[in-house]
């Protein structure tokens, strides 16, 4: 197994220290306690088998049944906890954490309702194939069935959405299935695997030790993730490359979890074709690099859409032709071959007939083709390239992306997400919620480097963004890290700045305040006739409520004061939050309408602006004005 | 500029000719694995029109054979999201190669002193036996295609059917080649 993660290959020092700690970890079946010592239980192999992962955070609840573990926390001090104030925080900051870091993120809940609360979180890191283990108690065994006190079938309702999980009735398991866990959740496509564990296999005495990389795999015979491609496939891809005019590479978030975005660079370079991406595919490339074409689909730049609707070859890597990617699949690159590269061979033919299927890892399938392509000289492309960058001037022009930002005064969304991301050069992690915010962020974040952008893209989770970014914080310090929530997605977790401020994590927040749920305005402007219902959304004064939570808070209505207030955030002390007041009716253009292809972009860009000068004469309630029918 | 219009438009996945498919997996014999099967399939939106579950030779792998109707696409999907269950060790659609597929019936039939001889007949000439007798009903086994089952069904139907129970398909492929031994293990 190659794939990236903590653990380090067979043979290396590395790997004979790890083994080393793997047969130190059991220490007699006894644990050097604080005072004295005393009979090695399952939490101890909990946190064990944690460690020897090489994972270091846990983001956890504590509740009756889980108590043991945290009984035996304090001895197991490499081990960090974070306690957060509501588990669905514990579940998306262990997914920002993996996202940011590439390793396996961990979170923790009780039985019952701390289970139930991890749910959403599960679900994220499914449809965007993020590594979680995901540790949940269970009441005792003798009392699994009988409607205990916080007992619910937990892997019941986990089954459907992780990629396994397990009960674990006795102490002897877990290290065992902890290493199968860690190994199931990064290797092939990854995903997150729930291990429940009774009270009695937490509090049990155990000798059990602690198996090694190849016994985890031994005793996997149902688990063999293909990873390179078939040489044959690979072979006529070359040719299809080298047969094409018009192609288009659209990378995906598998070219990140592969760790091939050097590969992908190569492939483009050598063979002179422009890259885009998928919304999770973020990343693949530095956007100021001249292959760089840009962001595709529903809300995805028009000349990348264009492009895609004109290519004779596209060459998806690591992305699943889905439904907010392809639009209408009957008009979708109606002239393209497509070619579609992916780890799991379910995802080929599944939502696109694929000319070419691969079945591989982007990594191994790029190196295995990267021989095979024959150089394209440059000047061979010119017409190609020069009407790209036609397209790519029209579109942008069109955009207030880059034109100044703003008109009469008014804060617009873009403005405010470029000047965030221009704050730390380009280099910070963003989080995004989801709605309008999670476009804007995605389309002028102007990423320059891989897993920088965090963002729920299948499951599309509202409240993502400050617990990512708190996962994030952590992972990656090196790096700041940005949660760009709306007001919607923001007031649904925001307890956790207690968490941030608690445990000194400097997550900086831009709250883009339209005092509306954005996107719903949106689709009920444009989809349902302006029949507005429930997008009008009250919120608090943020700057009181930073205040109450204790970080300091800078609220923004004007272009011109944008810049000092990121420069005033970053240079904070840790957490900070910027409330920006931004535009309440500017839309997301262009926009796929559901049902319709990629050549049927709504573009408003470039009109007399009515968007963002209210001019749809929708319902005028200033949620902050009582006397408007506001805030009570 | 390159028109945008199609000339013609793309197909979507799958002939839409549906048909019934046989699958046969091999999965680790443990707990919960059923569930995990039969939830796939639910969460995926594919009908399951019979399964038959039992150990194997081997008692750590049990075998399923399941029956599904749909385009070719559609089942080829199922078969690749089950071998994505961990618990799944082998998948195989046999259902264009070379098999017996035999189904497993008992069948309750009302019974009379006068009809007992004719529904012992029919049964015996469709290779059925009757394996209770009894004032007012009598018990007939039934081993064969589905087809034939089918056929013995109607045929039992005039005589009035008090319960029925089928096993589904349970399948083996023809020759000395053996789905178990192509587990990897």
């Amino acid at each position: 197994m190659t794939q990236a993660g903590h653990v380090p290959g067979a043979g290396t020092p590395a790997a004979s220290a790890a083994e080393r700690a793997r047969r130190d970890m059991l220490r007699d079946a006894r644990i050097t306690a604080r005072d004295g010592v005393r009979p090695r239980i399952g939490a101890d192999a909990l946190c064990e088998a944690i460690l020897l992962q090489g994972s270091d955070t846990i983001w956890g609840y504590p509740g009756g049944v889980i108590l043991p573990l945290y009984d035996v926390l304090v001895d197991h001090p490499e081990l960090r906890h974070i306690l957060v104030r509501h588990e669905q925080a514990a579940s998306h900051a262990a997914d920002g954490y993996a996202r940011a870091s590439g390793n396996v993120g961990v979170c923790l809940g009780t039985s019952g309702p701390g289970a139930t609360n991890l749910v959403t979180g599960i679900g994220t890191a499914m449809l965007d194939s993020v590594p979680l283990v995901v540790i949940t108690g269970n009441v005792p065994n003798a009392l699994i069935g009988k409607d205990a006190f916080q007992e619910i079938d937990i892997t019941g309702i986990t089954l459907p959405m992780t990629k396994h999980n397990y009960l674990v009735r006795s102490a002897d398991e877990i290290p065992h299935v902890i290493a199968e866990a860690f190994h199931l959740a990064r290797s092939g496509r990854p995903g997150p695997v729930h291990v429940d564990i009774t009270k009695d296999a937490l509090m049990g005495q155990t000798t059990a030790t602690h198996p090694s990389a190849a016994e985890v795999e031994a005793g996997l015979p149902g688990y063999k993730p293909k990873l390179d491609g078939h040489p044959r496939q690979i072979k006529l891809l070359a040719e299809a490359i080298a047969g094409a005019k018009r192609p288009v590479i659209l990378a995906g978030h598998g070219v990140l979890i592969a760790r091939a975005e050097r590969e992908l660079l190569e492939l483009a370079r050598a063979a002179q074709i422009p890259i885009t991406w998928t919304l999770l595919g973020i990343g693949v490339i530095d956007e100021t690099d001249p292959l760089a074409y840009g962001y595709m689909g529903m809300h995805g730049w028009k000349h990348v859409n264009r492009a895609i609707q004109s290519a004779d070859l596209l060459i998806g890597i690591g992305m699943r032709f889905d439904d907010r990617v392809t639009g209408n699949v009957r008009t979708y690159a109606p002239k393209a071959k497509i070619v579609h590269i992916d780890i799991d061979p379910a995802e080929i033919g599944k939502n696109v007939v694929a000319d070419l299927p691969i079945v591989g890892d982007a990594k191994h399938v790029l190196d295995a083709l990267l021989p095979l392509v024959t150089k394209v000289d440059p000047t061979t492309r010119v017409d190609y390239f020069a009407e790209l960058a036609t397209w790519r001037t029209e579109s942008e022009a069109s955009s207030w992306h880059g034109s100044g930002g703003f008109r009469d005064g008014v804060l617009s969304a873009d403005f405010v997400v470029e000047r965030v991301a221009a704050g730390s050069n380009f280099d910070a992690n963003l989080t995004a919620d989801v709605g309008q915010n999670q476009m804007w962020v995605a389309r002028y974040g102007g990423f320059r480097r891989a897993n920088s952008h965090l963002s729920s893209g299948g499951l599309g989770t509202m409240g993502f963004a400050l617990p990512a970014a708190m996962g994030a914080a952590v992972a990656v310090p090196g790096k700041v890290s940005w949660a760009i929530a709306g007001d919607g997605g923001f007031q649904m977790t925001l307890q956790e700045l207690a968490t941030i401020v608690q445990e000194r994590i400097p997550v900086k927040i831009a709250l883009m305040d339209n005092k509306k749920l954005g996107m719903i305005r949106q689709w009920q402007e444009i989809v349902y006739g302006g029949n507005y219902h429930s997008e009008e959304l009250a919120g608090p004064d943020y700057l009181k409520l930073c205040e109450a939570y204790g970080l300091p808070a800078w609220k923004v209505s004007k272009p011109e004061e944008v810049d000092a207030a990121v420069t005033a955030a970053l240079a904070a002390d840790g957490p900070a939050l910027i409330w920006f007041e931004i535009a309440e009716r500017q839309n997301v253009y262009p926009m796929m309408p559901a049902g319709k292809g990629l050549s049927d972009l709504i573009d408003k860009w470039g009109d007399d602006g009515e968007d963002i000068t209210e001019g749809d004469g929708g319902p005028r309630v200033d949620p902050m004005d009582p006397t408007s029918g506001g805030a009570k | 500029m390159t028109p945008a219009t199609p000339t013609t438009a793309r197909s979507l996945p799958g002939s839409g000719e549906e048909r019934r498919h046989l699958i046969v997996a091999i999965v680790n014999n443990k707990p919960g694995v059923l569930n995990r099967v039969a939830s796939l399939m639910r969460a995926r939106n594919f009908n399951i029109e019979s399964l038959a579950v039992s150990v194997t030779e081997r008692s750590d792998t049990s075998r399923m054979t399941l029956t599904i109707v749909g385009d070719e696409v559609h089942v080829e999907q199922a078969a690749k999201q089950l071998y994505k269950l961990i618990d799944v060790l082998k998948v195989q659609d046999v259902t264009d190669e070379s098999i017996v597929e035999h189904e497993f019936a008992l069948i309750k039939v009302r019974a009379t002193k006068r009809t007992r001889p004719e529904i012992v007949s029919v049964a015996e000439m469709h290779r059925s036996k009757v394996v209770d007798l009894g004032d007012e009903a009598v018990i007939v086994e039934a081993v064969g295609e589905p087809t034939e089952i089918d056929t013995l069904v109607e045929l039992l139907r005039e005589f009035g059917i008090k319960e029925l129970v089928r096993t589904g398909s349970v399948v083996m492929s023809r020759g000395s080649g053996s789905i178990e031994e192509q587990v990897k293990r």
